[in-house]
């Protein structure tokens, strides 16, 4: 069910992103675990937002996927966003996007 | 006229007596204090714990208060009450004795804490969406007054944390976006008269009211320092304190806002959790200067004393949250460093502080510890545990 979006991604990603399908099913738990439980701690744990924005479809469809990638690994200097390229690779990030674009279940 | 008891008119009496026996046993049982008492907030079910200190059980659930991905409460001052403040703008008044929920309101969009007025009669809830406070009657939820947090030219509406209640009918409040402490005063419910004060820096990310209500301290986001406020001289206005610290360094990510619930104070100096430092802050009370920085394992979100004040205990934000430690505040070294595992997010000491409740999230229980050997002594299952608030809290300014 999931595959579909991650195809069209996968094709649309420059080469230099060929690993990102190789996110086994259990780092993709960990990842939608850590969505809701630690990126929810400002942005709500239904990601309707808190101190931070909501990261719902209708709030990030509008927003090119590359500065929202951005966002996540490197924060936004000003805000309250820290980078999270210390626990995060640039695949993850991609794929935790296509999924906040998506609406996470 | 026969005046014995016939054989059914005993029968009866002995039913009669042992329905009345039967009766005044449950009652009995019933009538308990509720001052070993206490709620655990299970973030993901929306539903709350009733927790009982003496001898470290569950007595219960209580569903359907909403979203509680960050909820928090305080207590009616007959402590049967605890008002919960969700997430989804969610405020309940659950009777922890019957276990039931008594009244629920949807308040607001968004919400983030809450406090009890000083007399009891009112709860105040601060909100994200729309930004402000509403005031209810704390007996029927009814809306008495609604503050909303109106900033700047373009009268935005700011968000509002670090709200707490303050002796002469006070609540005070901070306004993330405006970087503005409000006053309000009560003492007219519905006609809350507001004193403001502006440009106490940028983004207060919560604040606390030391627990003889003088003084409200609260914590910025977007610069260095902290803004203080002595309530006994208003006419002085908001303080910056701490001014000095991270100054000239290079600002560090912050995976989690830092708490400031209640204050971790002994003797003259307060602990304070350093924003994105792996470190703890030591402010001398006397002068509100800087004392001294104490290495820790990870960036500190609660960092909270014993009610003793001999020592502090200090969990953290995210990758280091499976840890806590233990500061000596006479020696200030770390004395002890627990790993109870992933997810701890919460603690909260017994009144008298020999035994501390910790909640473990990803491990879904509480673990209780006894304060002096650092032992577990308990270990209760909880679903995604977060905060854990005990009755004492009702008669405490500013919890």
């Amino acid at each position: 069910m999931k595959r579909m979006p991650f195809i069209a991604s996968f094709l649309l990603a420059s080469a230099s992103h060929l690993a990102m399908a190789d996110i086994s099913t259990e780092r993709q738990s960990e990842l939608i675990y850590l969505l809701k439980q630690d990126c929810g701690s400002c942005h709500g744990m239904t990601l309707k937002g808190g101190l931070g924005p909501a990261l719902l479809p209708e709030t990030l469809n509008g927003k090119p996927k590359e500065l929202l990638v951005t966002t996540i690994l490197e924060g936004r200097t000003g805000t309250a966003m820290p980078p999270w390229k210390t626990m995060l690779t640039q695949d993850e990030a991609e794929w935790i996007t296509v999924q906040l674009q998506q609406g996470v279940k | 006229m026969d005046y014995r008891a016939t054989a059914t008119g005993r029968e009866v009496m002995r039913r009669l007596c042992f329905l009345l026996a039967l009766f005044l046993l449950i009652t009995e049982s019933h009538a308990r204090g509720s001052g070993d008492l206490g709620i655990v907030i299970e973030r993901a079910n929306g539903s709350v714990q009733v927790i009982e200190t003496s001898t470290n059980t569950s007595l219960g659930r209580i569903d359907g208060l909403g979203d509680l991905s960050h909820a928090s409460a305080v207590y009616s001052r007959d402590s049967r009450y605890a008002y919960v403040f969700g997430r989804d703008g969610g405020l309940t008044k659950v009777d922890i004795l019957s276990m039931k929920i008594d009244k629920r309101v949807i308040q607001a969009g968004n919400s983030i804490g809450g406090a009890i007025s000083q007399d009891g009669r009112l709860v105040a809830v601060s909100n994200y969406e729309p930004g402000g406070v509403k005031i209810f009657d704390a007996g029927t939820l009814e809306l008495v007054a609604d503050i909303p947090a109106v900033y700047g030219n373009d009268k935005q509406l700011s968000k509002v944390i670090g709200l707490v209640d303050a002796p002469g009918h006070k609540f005070i409040f901070s306004l993330w976006d405006a970087g503005e402490i409000w006053v309000a005063d009560l003492s007219s419910p519905s006609k809350p008269v507001i004193r403001k004060f502006k440009d106490i820096g940028r983004n207060p990310y919560d604040a606390l009211i030391t627990p003889d209500g003088r003084y409200y301290i609260a914590g910025l986001f977007g610069e260095d320092g902290m803004a203080l406020l002595d309530l006994w001289k208003l006419d002085a206005g908001v303080k910056r304190i701490l001014n000095n610290y991270g100054k000239g360094e290079q600002k560090l990510p912050v995976y989690k806002m830092p708490h400031l619930e209640g204050w971790a104070i002994a003797g003259n100096f307060a602990f304070v959790p350093a924003i994105g430092r792996h470190e703890v802050l030591v402010i001398d009370t006397t002068s509100w200067k800087e004392a001294g920085r104490i290495k820790v394992h990870g960036q500190p979100v609660f960092v909270m004393a014993r009610p003793d004040g001999r020592n502090i205990w200090v969990n953290f934000a995210v990758p280091d949250n499976d840890t806590l430690q233990v500061i000596d505040t006479q020696t200030l070294n770390i004395v002890k460093t627990l790993k109870p595992g992933k997810g701890v997010l919460h603690m909260e000491f017994e009144p008298r502080g020999e035994e501390v409740w910790a909640s473990v999230r990803d491990e879904d229980r509480l673990a209780v510890f006894d304060t002096e050997t650092f032992e577990q002594v308990s270990s209760i299952a909880a679903e995604k545990p977060s905060g854990i608030f005990l009755t004492y809290r009702a008669h405490r300014t500013g919890l």
